[in-house]
């Protein structure tokens, strides 16, 4: 288990005060000054020895994304971006950050903000947020008023402005490309890459987009070192996290653990167990609803970090654990993750648009038993066709989970369906009228 | 999501209150000069606000002239995103968040609740004028499900009980607090282990 | 040159090149439903997916920028599967309509859908339902079957410059429409219907018109103005039924105006199909003999002097010149073909083209507007104008008011002073044209009829020479003639000898000094009937027949062939498409017939020798479809007089510029709603 002393979040649950002042005492905004002194190449060099991978899902290196960033300002600005979406099923970690330890998300800003030369910081908040959008403003105001933030911010020399930006009720923002097109006011439908937003992001210029928690993790990385930081977890897989437990568990909750810790161990000491017993359980959803669901079996042993749950054929994500005990229906919790994504689909390329729907119609149909066997394979291969072929990584996520489904429970799926019927059932559609001119419930 | 439609009531015109149009120009300030249009969202916002919580088609055009953008572009982005509403919703907003995480822990019965108090269908203003409510994909409060949102507020750890103290004091005008219905702090860990009210452990 | 692999093939490309063009350059054929040269890149529909080399997905070739060492292959199962993939999504809910879908038989669907599609649908759900959309009179809309590849609504935006359609909502839902199903606000807007992949939009006046394998199409240019776009005419026996545009990326690339396209429904409307004679105040039928005897007379007992003729802006170069030499064999010398009075220096022939050329738009820094409307007067020139001005943010400048141009420009004032002081080097815009490099000055036909349209453009000239801005490599003179007939009539010296300034044709025509009037398809001219007798031989019983007491019927555009100039000198061949009704003749026959009548035989003409002559008479040509080169440019020294006067700038109307739109029941649609959206301000929510 985390050593207290090693928890980066010690508000997480606001036991202490999320206002300025508390968080001071809690060493948020600590020998800022001096850290940035430090210099760009320092920080960067830094992060990468805590080899931090960001907390949004992809896990992507920060340091290594930092560093893209060029190194010179030229006739266009720098712009840092923080994705605070938080629109993944089963995630609600960066919400706790911006209510109770916001402090950290804006030291963690102007640190970043500096390391890539950016003078402006948008922060991107879910438009549901709207309760924690007004404390982190309350938060952003505090540390105007302490010189934090703003002209020569915290004595570092270096003139640092944030401003919220709020969604309004669309999973895809939180693709980062997506992002910057809400941000720009447009709709939030992901970009060709490349160019990628390092080069050509936020109104055509370098941009770096980071999740919340891995922009509040860096100021205590660089208090207390990447090497503390590496010493947590396991190689590659170093530090700690803070993971959401939800569904069938005794006591749901946000815990910032180690990275590498036993889901067992995490779901039993600190979720209180799985509803009904170990025994009980069913599946595990291991990072947001994104990533492919792991069977009991492979509950039992996995250890939550990026490269074992990969080998799992799964991932992290967000880390949010959706446990799902042998009390559901797993086809109908899966199909309502399927329905999710119809609903989130931005429409712009053919596979997700037409592959999203499709996906959760073929579900629906086994959760009402109205499927056939033939529909297995046909599920299987729309998963196939729109993997790999859309613009966003949201195809992935979309496909992933079916695909898992497939992968853990087909005998459960097979169990449903019907054989093909040799006699088709009489449809009184009229004659020679096409289908989509009748009327139709799934629309 | 199925295409918004829009409301076949219009108003002829729309401005922003003078305390909004301050508002808009402070808004403007966040982004670059030649950037006004990332103004768009924030502005559907306030109009929205203004208008008793839908967006009427004259503010869409009020805020495509004031931002020197195509309408098009603005109608686009305002039925692009499920929070712009274009239709009048009710006075107390009730948003149930459907997806697996509470869907497991039971957010139909919130939904059945819902279709008993407040209307049998979505988006259906209640019978007392003041209500409607809508199934919503998650709102990010996974590890405090079922849970729902009324306006701005989260209220969360819910089960049938309470869920039907909620809706029945909006129903009389009375909005009880958000927050925890299990009396726990935030999202930490609970030292007593109740699910629906029954002890699990 | 860089080089790229593609199925084992090294070639080289072009730095900037996608991945998509490579192929292409290297013979291997992508599909793709939203990618299109001329728009910018969705990358959406994802029909084009390659396989690259260490690429664990494949990529959208369209949007991949081709970079050196590259290796693609598109011939392989990965490549196969994704594509049959996808167009297995397209086609989910793509409805099965092709038989009585108008698309058919040139959908892309339809046709990659042969390679890539399977007999059989999976998708047994209910397929999709969209509304119908209404977008204007033009384009008929069938959303089901839209694939969203938004070519539609990026032609709207980039090149149309009214960024009026959309799409709406999102995920499966999302649905193209224009902001509240209004008629789109553009000259250009039918284009998207040729960009549609699919039958979503289609041409509502062509609508369950006729197959395309039924027709005949001939290629062919448009005369409704004097840019010469290049379309394709498609015939089904005597009838045009609709109009195409043809890729020429010197004129109009591959878009046509709606005008082009649509008033040929006017070809079959109000036709003259036997030659009338006046009696008692109305038009009888009669025969040729007859009517030719009758103008026989009235040439015999006419003065010379008295008797004038006009020429239209829709005839052709061989039959202005036969009418010409008709003229000549009689003797008579009041012609002309302006139909209002503006300055034109005939002697030299950069004094009156396009110099500039319209390719030479996309090159050009600087853009200054002298009194024209390009958007109404030569739409698809603006839309080169607006190209250089959304790709290049080349500045445009103007000197009178001509509204809304699709495009951003600046007003540097409505006065001839204004001009004045950019001759003088005054003011900050004098400067910023003499930094330029490449401007491009625009004089319309407004301009030139003001008192001092002689002092604009000899002056202009003389001040661009002088500042190099008409030398060998670039001409930045342009003068924008509002006909199809206006260049090559000049050049044909269709014009009065002199100026005699009071003796002129509008002086006359104004005193109603002429007893005969034979207008050879004119129905511009403004003419205030006293007892002229007034000859029509024409195509439409239009303004001219209208006022006419003896009609010949001639042939149409479409109806005979013959050559036409172009604005900027190119001289372009219009072919037969379809034939004359009735007993209508091409216009030179039918001076032969009056010839003989005459038994001046010695002067009767042939089709060969007229059309030898014309291009014997056209200065600095150079050969069919070019444009005419200049060895030297001399330079005149006209001197001109000087007035202040408002540059006020006649606004056409649009829709109904010429006979043939005139009489198209499409063209007073689009005028109407037109019309309407001015009455009652751009929307009515
Ligand atoms: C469909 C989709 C949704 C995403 N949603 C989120 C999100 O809600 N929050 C987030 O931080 N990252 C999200 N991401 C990941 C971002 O694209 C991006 O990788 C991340 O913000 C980078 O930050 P990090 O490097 O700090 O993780 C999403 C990605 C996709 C493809
Ligand atoms: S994968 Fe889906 S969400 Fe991503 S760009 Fe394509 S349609 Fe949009
Ligand atoms: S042509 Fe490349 S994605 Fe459509």
């Amino acid at each position: 288990m985390l050593k207290q002393e090693n928890k980066i979040f010690k508000n997480l649950y606001n036991d202490f005060g999320w206002e300025i002042d508390n968080a001071l005492k809690r060493e948020d905004w600590k020998d800022t000054k001096n850290i940035i002194s430090k210099g760009r190449e320092w920080i960067i060099d830094e992060v990468k020895t805590s080899e931090l991978r960001g907390r949004g899902g992809a896990g992507f290196s920060t340091g290594l994304k930092w560093s893209f960033a060029p190194k010179e300002v030229g006739s266009r600005p720098h712009y840092l971006v923080i994705n605070a979406d938080e629109s993944e099923p089963g995630t609600c970690k960066d919400r706790d950050i911006l209510r109770f330890e916001p402090q950290k998300l804006i030291e963690g800003c102007l640190i970043a903000g500096y390391a890539v030369n950016a003078h402006t910081c948008y922060i991107y908040i879910r438009g549901e947020y709207s309760n924690e959008g007004r404390r982190l403003q309350d938060a952003i105001n505090q540390a105007y008023e302490k010189n934090f933030l703003g002209k020569n911010a915290c004595g570092s020399g270096w003139d640092f402005d944030i401003h919220i930006h709020y969604g309004a009720g669309a999973y895809i923002c939180g693709e980062e490309t997506a992002l910057l097109e809400s941000i720009e006011g447009n709709k939030g439908q992901p970009r060709l890459k490349p160019p990628f937003p390092a080069l050509v992001g936020l109104y055509g210029c370098p941009t770096i987009v980071n999740n919340v928690e891995t922009i509040a993790v860096v100021p205590t990385i660089l208090r207390r070192g990447g090497k503390w930081f590496a010493s947590l977890g396991k190689p590659k897989n170093t530090g700690t996290k803070i993971f959401c437990i939800s569904g069938n568990v005794n006591s749901p909750c946000n815990v910032e653990e180690e990275m590498g810790i036993s889901l067992k161990e995490l779901i039993e000491k600190h979720a209180g167990g799985v509803v009904g017993g170990w025994e009980n359980l069913q599946a595990v959803i291991p990072g947001g609803s994104s990533m492919p669901l792991l069977s009991k079996k492979i509950c039992d042993t996995i250890t939550m970090d990026f490269d074992s749950l990969i080998r799992n054929k799964s991932g992290l994500g967000t880390a949010g654990i959706v446990v799902i005990n042998k009390d559901q229906d797993i086809v109908a919790c899966m199909a309502r993750i399927a329905r999710f994504y119809k609903h989130e689909s931005c429409g712009q390329c053919t596979p997700c648009r037409e592959g999203a729907g499709w996906m959760w119609r073929i579900l629906d149909r086994v959760v009402k038993r109205k499927a056939t066997f033939s529909d297995i394979n046909l599920l299987s291969d729309v998963t196939k066709q729109i993997e790999g072929h859309t613009i966003c990584a949201f195809g992935e996520g979309s496909a992933w989970p079916v695909q898992g489904l497939l992968r853990h429970f087909r005998k459960e799926i097979e169990s449903r369906c019907r054989e093909e019927p040799l006699i088709k059932k009489k449809i009184d559609n009229p004659y020679l009228v096409d289908q989509h001119l009748l009327e139709n419930k799934n629309a | 999501m199925s295409l918004k439609k829009v409301h076949d009531n219009q108003p002829k015109d729309f401005t922003f209150s003078n305390e909004n149009l301050k508002k808009a120009e402070e808004i403007l300030k966040r982004y670059p000069k030649k950037n006004k249009k990332s103004a768009v969202m924030p502005f559907l916002y306030l109009a929205q606000k203004q208008n008793d919580n839908w967006i009427p088609l004259a503010a869409m055009k009020y805020i495509a002239n004031y931002l020197s953008m195509p309408y098009i572009s603005v109608y686009e982005v305002a039925t692009f995103y499920t929070m712009y509403n274009l239709a009048p919703v009710g006075r107390h907003f009730i948003q149930v968040c459907t997806t697996t995480p509470c869907l497991i822990r039971g957010a139909d019965k919130i939904v059945q609740l819902c279709k008993e108090k407040i209307a049998s269908k979505e988006n259906e203003i209640s019978k007392n004028g003041s209500c409607s409510w809508m199934e919503v994909e998650c709102l990010g409060a996974c590890v405090s499900a079922p849970m729902i949102q009324i306006n701005d507020d989260y209220y969360e750890d819910l089960d049938e009980k309470s869920t039907k103290e909620i809706l029945d004091s909006l129903i009389k005008d009375k909005p009880l607090k958000p927050g925890s219905y299990r009396g726990r702090k935030n999202t930490s860990p609970e030292k007593k282990k109740l699910i629906n009210g029954e002890n699990h452990a | 040159m860089p080089k790229i692999i593609i199925n084992g093939k090294e070639i080289e490309f072009e730095k900037g090149m996608t991945v998509l063009q490579a192929c292409e350059l290297a013979d291997v054929e992508i599909p793709r439903f939203c990618y299109h040269e001329k728009l910018s890149i969705a990358g959406n529909c994802r029909m084009c997916l390659v396989e690259l080399d260490k690429s664990p997905k494949p990529i959208a070739s369209c949007a991949m920028p081709a970079a050196e060492g590259m290796n693609i292959k598109t011939n392989t199962s990965l490549v196969e599967k994704a594509r049959k993939g996808v167009m297995e999504f397209l086609l989910a809910n793509h409805p099965l309509d092709c038989p009585v879908c108008d698309q058919g038989g040139e959908c892309d669907l339809q046709d990659q859908s042969m390679y890539y599609g399977v007999d059989k649908s999976r998708f047994v759900e209910n397929k999709r339902q969209v509304k119908e959309k209404y977008m204007g009179p033009l384009i008929k809309t069938q959303m089901t079957r839209c694939i969203h590849c938004t070519r539609c609504v990026r032609f709207a935006t980039e090149v149309a410059g009214v960024p009026e359609i959309g799409a709406i909502g999102r995920g499966e839902n999302m649905e193209i429409t224009t902001y509240l199903e209004k008629a789109m606000e553009s000259e250009l807007s039918a284009n998207v219907i040729d960009l549609c992949p699919v039958g979503a939009l289609t041409s509502k006046p062509y609508a369950f018109e006729a197959r395309p394998w039924e027709l005949k199409k001939t290629e062919s240019i448009d005369v409704t103005d004097a840019v010469g776009s290049n379309i394709r005419i498609d015939t089904y026996n005597w009838e045009v039924k609709r109009i195409l545009p043809r890729l020429n990326n010197n004129i109009n690339e591959e878009w046509i105006s709606d005008k082009t396209r649509f008033s040929c429904d006017g070809l079959l409307k109000q036709r003259l199909d036997t030659p009338y004679i006046k009696r008692n105040n109305k038009l009888q039928k009669s025969s040729w003999d007859e009517a030719i005897s009758l103008l026989i007379d009235k040439l015999k007992s006419t003065d010379l002097n008295e008797i004038g003729g006009h020429i239209g802006d829709l005839v052709n170069l061989e039959n202005a010149l036969s009418f010409k030499k008709f003229f000549a064999a009689l003797k008579i010398n009041n012609l002309e073909f302006r139909e209002r009075k503006y300055y034109i220096n005939p002697t030299e022939k950069i004094n009156y083209i396009f110099n500039s050329s319209i390719k030479g738009i996309d090159e050009t820094d600087l853009i200054l507007l002298i009194g024209t409307n390009p958007r109404l007067e030569a739409t698809m020139l603006n839309a080169r104008i607006r190209k250089a001005f959304a790709q290049r943010r080349v500045p445009v400048y103007s000197i009178g008011d001509p509204g809304d141009l699709t495009y951003d420009y600046t007003k540097i004032g409505n006065t001839t002073d204004d001009i004045k002081k950019i001759l003088n080097i005054e003011g900050k815009f004098s400067k910023e044209l003499l930094s330029s490099k490449k401007p491009i000055i625009i004089i319309g036909e407004s301009a030139l009829e003001l008192k001092s349209g002689k002092y604009i453009i000899e002056e202009f000239k003389k001040f661009l020479k002088a500042n190099n801005f008409i030398n060998k490599d670039w001409n930045a003179l342009n003068f924008l003639p509002q006909n199809a007939s206006t260049v090559g009539l000049i050049d044909l010296k269709i014009l009065p000898n002199k100026e005699e300034e009071n003796n002129s044709f509008f002086e006359k025509l104004k005193k109603n000094k002429f007893k005969l009037l034979y207008l050879l398809g004119s129905d511009n001219l403004n003419i205030k009937k006293n007892n002229e007798f007034i000859v029509y031989q024409g195509s439409h019983g239009d303004r001219g027949a209208e006022i006419a007491d003896l009609i010949f019927p001639s042939a149409a555009f479409t109806e005979q062939t013959g050559l036409y100039e172009n604005l900027e000198g190119r001289v372009q061949e219009c072919k037969k498409a379809s034939y004359p009704i009735g007993e209508a003749l091409e216009d030179w026959k039918i001076f032969n017939l009056i010839l003989k009548k005459l038994k001046k035989n010695d002067h009767l003409m042939n089709f060969e020798n007229l059309r030898e002559e014309v291009l014997s008479l056209i200065p600095n040509f150079t050969k069919l479809n070019e444009l005419p080169s200049f060895k030297d440019i001399r330079t005149s020294n006209q001197s001109s007089y000087f007035v202040n006067e408002e540059v006020f700038i006649k606004q056409l109307d649009y829709f109904f510029t010429n006979a043939i739109s005139r009489a198209s029941k499409t063209m007073s649609e689009c005028r109407q709603i037109k019309q309407n959206i001015k009455k009652t301000g751009t929307d009515n929510i």
